[in-house]
């Protein structure tokens, strides 16, 4: 259970990219974040794992605060969230096994990363992640050689691989074609109801969004201005998530989502 | 249900184990015998640290009294390296072209490529040298020196260059009946031109950097004085002039830096 | 405005035209200077063609009385090379990782890391070796550090160049993962920068290679001492059987680096 509360980003002194942020996401739904560039989504993504510090209000992951861990605790705790990137994010001179593999760089010691001589337990649940997406004949294959579709399985099997309590995907189909994206979109949610993972995507494509998830959250300037069912998306609500008037908007700061 | 795989081992970079071994069983083999026979003499060096003390308490503070040879000294340096650079870059020119596969004839070719390895091959010191017996010490040698080796330098990147412009314009020149120095001049100079230039300040810098250096063996400028100071225990001069040469060499760098960037 | 003229043109405008004088002019009085105040006793100049024709004349046939010594003071030379730079390889690492601004610790170690490689890559080999000839005497030690201490400062730039230029979204990926700093490094910075390690290695050994030839001419051990001695007794066709042996040397160097280069990469 993911809980963020009051959760604001401020980059300088200027108007805050992040507005008092609530949301709690429970059990293993699917959860589509959508809203226009600038909304403040993938900064959202961003800092429930603190690639981006937040600059005030909590994170709390099953328990754990991410928001008040020093530097030690903070990566021990990030192996317990996935994430899933727009543009892959592979390492694209090293194997498709490697890459996989690096998901558990914070498991294994120094030594196996060293060597590449990986735990029999991690190779095997590599081979049936691989398998499962459809990717296992490429394990010795370097990443680079591989399609746009099939990289971002192997960054989606990397996030699975750390055995995370919850996946974030940022953009995952942004620099897909069409085609793919759904099959990427389908798989990360028959992902979700299987491994009984709660799933946060970012995402551009709203027909996508509201075929795959359970749960839509509509982003504008840093806040959340819709949380609901994908059928109760309707135009006008929309419209409020896509259209509008930047300047009013932004100029009022901490109101409640 | 098959099992699944649990095992996996990243491919070699060398396939064959039979060669790899081989490889490393080569390494060792190389390293041991060479540190065995190596001509070191092990009592000498552990002298060496303890004399490395000494030298460096008598480098500090450097001392700048002789600041009027230092000066002449870099001055020297700094024709030597000024006229190297535009004999060179003149006499590059020509060579360049003889050593450029789509404009030299074949055995014109070969003399040119001929003349740029000879003049690569030798580092400046021993060319210095060997000027040096022939024309007396002094900053003569060391032009000639430097010539050579502007020569090895820019004479080969630009015939690269010549090697790669667009063969096009060169095509309409000559279809339009221009004579052979015509088409050179519209067709060819001003594809590189631009090199031409940036390889230029280049050599520049690099030539006042070897001017320091052959000066050691006689051909004139900073090393000369540079040599002398180490040959008289003069530690704190010599770390005086060291400094002045890095400081010369650094802003010359920054200099040639700032122009090419803005030629480019 | 007047009517610009149909009939005229011309390549530069007045101004450029005036800029372009000013350079040559410059250049010229630059150049001039440098050769009316250089130390050149002129008489020479003319005589030299004289001069080297004779010394080639003395030069040949080369002499090959001392080939065996030749030929290992040649293996030493090689030696001197390859242990120098490969230790330098290693001892670069850091220091290309301390100057490198994405990778170094704070501020004070980015400015110890480009400190070493400036001071390291501005003196020259040669002038290493006089300081080491001094601390540790003639021979090839001093000859292996020096070639080290400025082999480094190369290194060090463009390996710490080539860190500077890596993608960085691998390293976000795998601190999302939890991955420790030194696993970060391992994984995601270390095969981005490969290729330019092996290249920028190879091609050091055989600069390396060209440098450890002249070494000995300062003592510091190497082919360069009999050449050195040649010269000071005269026995120029022995100096010539030496320069031959060096162009050979350095010619088979190069073949080496460039068969390397084309394996590695």
């Amino acid at each position: 259970m993911l809980k963020i509360k009051s959760l604001v980003k401020r980059y300088g002194a200027g108007d805050p990219v992040l507005k008092d942020l609530n949301l709690e996401i429970e059990g293993d739904q699917v959860v589509s974040v959508i809203g226009s560039s600038g909304a403040g989504k993938s900064t959202l993504l961003r800092c429930i794992n603190r690639l981006v510090e937040p600059t005030s209000g909590t994170v709390t992951l099953n328990g754990t605060d991410f928001t008040a861990l020093g530097r030690h605790d903070l990566r021990i705790a990030r192996r317990r969230v996935g994430m899933v990137f727009q543009s892959f994010n592979l390492i694209d001179r090293l194997t498709v096994m490697e890459n996989v593999q690096s998901g558990r760089l914070g498991y294994i010691s120094t030594w196996a990363a060293l060597t590449r001589r990986y735990p029999k337990e991690d190779i095997r649940r590599a081979f049936e992640l691989m398998e499962r997406v459809g990717i296992a004949h490429y394990a010795d294959k370097r990443a680079d050689e591989l399609s746009g579709g099939e990289r971002q399985r192997v960054g989606v099997v990397r996030a699975l691989m750390q055995q995370p309590e919850i996946l974030l995907a940022d953009e995952p189909t942004a620099s897909l074609d069409p085609k793919t994206s759904e099959q990427i979109m389908m798989l990360l949610r028959d992902l979700a109801s299987e491994l009984k993972l709660p799933v946060i995507i970012n995402i551009h494509n709203v027909h996508e969004a509201k075929e795959f998830s359970d749960r839509i959250v509509g982003m504008r300037y840093g806040r959340i201005i819709f949380d609901d069912l994908p059928k109760a998306l309707t135009d006008e609500a929309m419209h409020d998530i896509y259209a509008g008037i930047p300047h009013a908007d932004r100029q009022v700061e901490g109101e409640a989502a | 249900m098959t099992a699944v795989r649990d095992h996996w081992r990243k491919q070699p970079f060398i396939a064959s184990p039979l060669l790899r071994y081989g490889l490393y069983a080569a390494v060792i083999v190389y390293i041991a015998v060479t540190v065995a026979t190596l001509p070191i003499d092990w009592a000498r060096v552990s002298q060496g640290l303890e004399r490395a003390g000494r030298i460096f308490g008598g480098a500090f503070p450097p001392s700048f009294q002789r600041s009027g040879l230092l000066i002449d000294g870099f001055l020297e340096s700094l024709k030597i390296a000024l006229l190297a650079t535009v004999g060179g870059v003149f006499l590059s020119i020509p060579i360049a072209f003889m050593a450029a596969r789509n404009v030299a004839p074949l055995p014109i070719y070969y003399l040119g490529r001929g003349i740029i390895i000879v003049a690569r091959s030798f580092h400046p010191v021993i060319v210095a040298i060997v000027f040096v017996k022939a024309v007396g010490f002094g900053p003569f040698a060391g032009v000639l020196t430097l010539v050579v080796y502007s020569i090895g330098f820019v004479a080969k990147l630009l015939a690269e260059r010549i090697e790669e412009i667009d063969p096009g314009p060169v095509e309409a020149m000559k279809s339009a009946g221009a004579p052979f120095l015509s088409v050179l001049i519209y067709a060819v100079f001003p594809q590189i031109m631009q090199r031409q230039i940036g390889l230029s300040i280049y050599q520049l810098d690099s030539n006042l950097r070897a001017s320091a250096v052959v000066g050691i063996v006689g051909a004139g400028g900073i090393g000369a004085t540079l040599a002398n100071a180490f040959g008289r225990y003069d530690y704190d001069f010599a770390l005086a002039i060291t400094m002045v040469i890095v400081g010369v060499i650094l802003i010359s760098e920054a200099i040639s830096g700032a122009i090419r960037k803005r030629i480019a | 405005m007047e009517q610009p003229s149909l009939h005229e043109w011309s390549r530069y405008t007045p101004r450029q035209r005036f800029q372009r004088y000013a350079y040559f002019a410059l250049a010229t009085l630059v150049v001039a200077w440098a050769l009316g105040s250089v130390n050149i006793v002129w008489a020479w100049v003319w005589d030299a063609p004289n001069q080297m024709g004779d010394l080639f004349s003395r030069m040949v046939p080369p002499d090959p009385a001392n080939l065996d010594q030749i030929l290992s003071a040649l293996l030493d030379t090689v030696n001197l090379a390859t242990i120098a730079t490969a230790l330098a390889v290693v001892l670069s690492l850091p220091v290309a990782y301390i100057a490198a601004q994405n990778t170094t610790p704070n501020a004070v170690t980015l400015w110890i890391g480009r400190f070493i490689l400036v001071s390291s890559r501005s003196v020259n080999t040669i002038i290493w070796a006089l300081l080491f000839v001094a601390i540790f005497g003639p021979g090839i030690v001093a000859g292996i550090v020096a070639i080290m201490f400025r082999s480094i400062g190369f290194l060090g730039k463009l390996l710490g160049e080539a860190i500077e230029e890596i993608d960085p979204k691998p390293v976000e990926a795998l601190q999302a993962c939890g991955a420790s700093h030194f696993k970060v490094v391992l994984y995601a910075i270390v095969p981005q920068v490969m290729p330019t390690f092996f290249a920028v290695s190879i091609l050091r050994w055989d600069i390396n290679l060209r440098e450890s030839t002249v070494l000995g001419l300062v003592g510091a051990g190497g082919i360069g001492v009999i050449l050195q001695g040649a010269i000071d007794t005269f026995n120029w066709q022995e100096v010539s059987t030496v320069l031959i042996a060096i162009i050979v040397l350095v010619v088979a160097g190069e073949v080496v680096a460039s068969y390397l280069r084309r394996k590695i990469l």
